[in-house]
């Protein structure tokens, strides 16, 4: 472990000196920053919370009249206190930080595939889409209906997920991981298909 | 001050943080005074300063309401509402020159460079004499040198703006501590943290600028939500949109096209906003103009107006119901607005923004102030005065690189709380590349072409290795002004990459630099003048002091010798006061008080032996 930049004490895990109060280096690991267990599930008003307690100390207004490498660590902190407030309030971005973290490939690109069992719907959609774009207007109550169909699974999907957060948090099974990454890269995929149609529908 | 007379209290007080608004079509510096912020006003009383800069053609420069005067005269050598083309290529422009008296020299690709008389200026060089102005206001009525801003920006403005303000503040001298968002800075000026919790619109229709941001308070944290806006929207639209209709008027009445006379076109702007100021308050006016023995005039009443400025009006609507969505807010949500800049005074706009919102817009304080106010309550936020209030701002754009065929990778979207960072990690194409180019840009369309370039960065020296194997990451960091800074670092060796930044639009660092020195000149005759005043209002001290004197017991204790030296150094003193020799008349305070060392002893025994009485003297 690092010692105090400033009074080469032994610091801890706190983000200031506990003997000359001066800022660390900030972790970038954003579980730890936030000091939460590493849990895919979590309290939203707990890490808000902590996000405003936080942030009234960290911020670079808070250290103009102070040492330049402790505005450098203020900085640094406070962007990854809003970079880790970002990811970690929304559930799909935090399962993804984790599948990351366990070394987990999420570009784009596994998302592209059609699943398979979404190939006739998917056919059918971009019929009515290529339709409306030539002007056929009567497709319109079709892709209302698909659009309904899609945000149904979305929040099926939505709610698999939650029960597969809890089930790691619980076993810390890496298989379970596998399971979350499927699930939203098919969720992905639909989520695509959703702003899709909404443009096309102008809505 | 070491006057004989007077107890040093020390340099116990806080450096002093000005609040400064750098308007279009005016400016403010602001200061916290005990507990709240207060406008300073100008030598001649005003609290607006009109961003007007002219130039004579000895170099004499005017700023403020005196160059408002020359711009009848001396349009070719006055500027105004250069905020418009701050940090922007005479490409982006196009549309203002059309209306604007503005003459650009060759080479304006990446700055402007305006033509004022004989000599050469760009934006932020013009902006940076409005703000010494500011400063000297400031200076002249706080009585101590100030060095130290905040200096408000719309929310909107792109990366280059800010940059291009930055630059202005430091050619003026002046050190910017912070860049603050018009629309967060007028939501502090209300201080409506006092209700605790709840969503804030802030709608801030300017002269040239518009901006909305959605608040949400928390316990004193000011945390915007979401901002848009449109940084070529506002009231010069308005008055532009009456000059055109007066002046197609005029040349159909007189028979004669007076659009490229600029001291008539001037004149008839002046009409036009008068009427437009005027219809703010009452149902109908007058356009009226006499030029050379010509008289135009020309009725307008307020449904007229209103049928006149609703596209404009009516543009503002977009933003907000942008901001809305991304803020995820609905208009019954919204708890409070907020109306800031001269054009909300408008009528319409208020109607527009009450029925857009659901809810009744506070308008207790002065539009056109109240976000130098609350720039002054984010200076004093910085000095460590205020500790219960905080600002998390966002960025307005989002970020992102060039990637293949052109398209844009965002890499840090809009609205994201700021500071914030994201790092992306490049290769190499071919085998032994040494370098790689990466183009930055900000913006929210697809390709990279229709996003405003804000640099392009060479990461050069790259381990020549197999195609790619080089691992690179840079890591792009926007910090709390809202402007980006590139670092990188080589993920095999761990060391850092040099970085060589290209910026699309603005002052390289070198051209600040020449640009800060031309300024000395200025500021040596400034500077000269404020030491000056300064020895003068000492010598007042020291000679009020010696008058009191004068009454007191130990001037009698003095032998008659020692009265006439004080006496001769008093005289002495006087004589030099109306010099412009500030060493001069520090040299006579010196004196004075060496012949009153005597005199101010007996008098501190005096008041000590009265003290131990308990008497007083």
């Amino acid at each position: 472990m690092d010692t105090c930049w400033q009074c080469g004490t032994h610091p801890g895990e706190s983000l200031f000196c506990k003997l000359c109060n001066a800022l660390q280096r900030p972790t970038p690991d954003y579980y730890r920053f936030f000091g939460l267990p590493k849990r895919l599930s979590l309290d939203p008003a707990e890490l808000q919370r902590r996000f405003y307690e936080m942030s009234r100390i960290l911020h670079p207004d808070r250290f103009l009249r102070r040492a330049p490498t402790e505005q450098r660590y203020s900085l640094e902190a406070s962007s990854i206190l809003n970079d880790g407030y970002r990811v970690l309030r929304d559930p799909v971005s935090r399962a993804e930080y984790i599948l990351k973290e366990a070394g987990f490939d999420i570009g784009e690109q596994r998302s592209k595939n059609v699943p398979p069992e979404l190939l006739e719907e998917v056919f059918e959609l971009n019929m009515a889409l290529e339709e409306l774009r030539h002007g056929d207007d009567s497709v319109r109550a079709r892709l209302e209906e698909a659009r309904r169909q899609f945000l149904g699974m979305r929040g099926e999907i939505d709610a698999q997920l939650q029960r597969l957060f809890e089930k790691y948090d619980a076993t810390q099974d890496k298989s379970v991981l596998v399971e979350i990454r499927d699930l939203l890269n098919r969720r992905t995929y639909i989520r695509n298909l959703i702003t899709e149609v909404d443009k096309e529908l102008g809505l | 001050m070491e006057s004989t007379f007077q107890i040093d209290f020390g340099q116990a007080k806080r450096r002093r943080v000005v609040g400064i608004d750098l308007g279009t079509t005016n400016s403010l510096v602001a200061y916290m005074d005990v507990s709240s912020p207060k406008v300073i006003p100008g030598a001649d009383g005003g609290r607006l300063v009109p961003s007007v800069v002219s130039i004579s053609a000895n170099g004499e420069i005017a700023v403020g309401e005196s160059a408002r005067e020359l711009l009848l005269t001396q349009p070719g050598r006055t500027v105004y509402s250069v905020k418009r083309l701050m940090g922007r290529g005479i490409a982006d422009v196009q549309e203002e020159l059309k209306l604007f008296p503005f003459r650009i020299a060759e080479g304006s690709e990446s700055v402007i460079r305006l033509i004022v008389g004989d000599r050469i200026f760009t934006p932020p060089e013009i902006s940076a004499l409005i703000l010494r102005q500011l400063k000297k206001n400031a200076e002249d009525h706080l009585g101590e040198q100030v060095t130290q801003a905040v200096i408000t920006v719309p929310a909107y403005f792109n990366d280059a703006q800010r940059q291009a303000t930055k630059d202005a503040g430091r050619i003026a001298g002046l050190e910017v501590l912070r860049l603050v968002n018009e629309p967060t800075a007028a939501a502090l000026a209300y201080g409506l943290d006092k209700r605790k919790e709840g969503v804030v619109a802030v709608y801030d229709l300017g002269g040239g600028t518009f901006d909305i941001s959605i608040l949400k308070l928390h316990e004193g944290i000011f945390e915007v939500l979401a901002t848009n806006g449109d940084t070529h929207l506002g009231g010069d639209d308005i008055d532009n949109l009456l000059l055109q209709i007066a002046l197609e008027d005029v040349a159909s009445e007189w028979g004669v096209d007076i659009s490229g006379d600029h001291e008539a076109v001037q004149r008839l702007r002046r009409a036009v906003i008068r009427a437009k100021e005027e219809l703010s308050f009452v149902p109908f006016t007058q356009i009226e103009v006499e030029y050379k023995g010509r008289h135009y005039q020309r009725r307008i009443d307020r449904e007229l107006f209103d049928r006149l400025i609703t596209p404009i009006v009516d543009r503002t609507l977009g933003p907000c119901r942008d901001a809305m969505l991304d803020a995820g807010v609905k208009p019954e949500d919204i708890d409070e607005v907020v109306l800031v800049g001269g054009s909300t005074r408008i009528p319409l706009v208020r109607s527009a923004v009450e029925k857009l919102f659901r809810a009744k817009p506070h308008t207790e304080l002065n539009p056109d102030e109240v976000v130098a106010l609350g720039a002054a309550v984010q200076a004093a936020i910085l000095s460590g005065e205020v500790e219960d209030k905080l600002l998390l701002d966002v960025t307005p754009l989002s970020l992102g690189i060039e990637t293949m065929g052109g398209v844009v990778s965002k890499l840090i979207h809009r609205n994201s709380t700021i500071p914030a960072s994201a790092a992306e990690t490049f290769t190499t194409a071919v085998d032994g590349q040494r370098n790689v180019l990466i183009h930055v840009v900000q913006g929210e369309r697809e390709l990279a072409k229709d996003c405003r370039s804000l640099a392009r960065f060479d990461l050069k020296d790259i381990e020549p290795l197999p195609a790619g194997m080089a691992r690179i990451e840079v890591r792009f960091l926007i910090d709390a002004n809202g402007i980006l800074s590139v670092t990188a670092r080589d993920l095999r060796t761990g060391k850092e990459q040099s970085v060589d930044v290209k910026p699309s639009y603005g002052l390289t660092d070198e051209q600040v630099e020449a640009m800060i020195l031309e300024s000395y000149e200025l500021a040596e005759a400034d500077f000269k003048e404020r030491q000056v005043r300064e020895a003068r209002v000492e010598a007042d001290a020291i000679l009020a002091a010696v008058d009191k004197a004068r009454q007191n017991d130990a001037w009698f204790e003095l032998s008659g010798e020692e009265r006439a030296a004080i006496d001769e150094a008093v005289n002495k003193l006087l004589l030099a006061y109306h010099s412009d020799d500030h060493l001069l008349i520090r040299a006579h305070i010196d004196a004075l008080n060496q012949a009153t060392m005597k005199l101010a002893e007996t008098m501190m025994n005096t008041a000590v032996r009265s003290a131990l009485k308990g008497t007083k003297i």
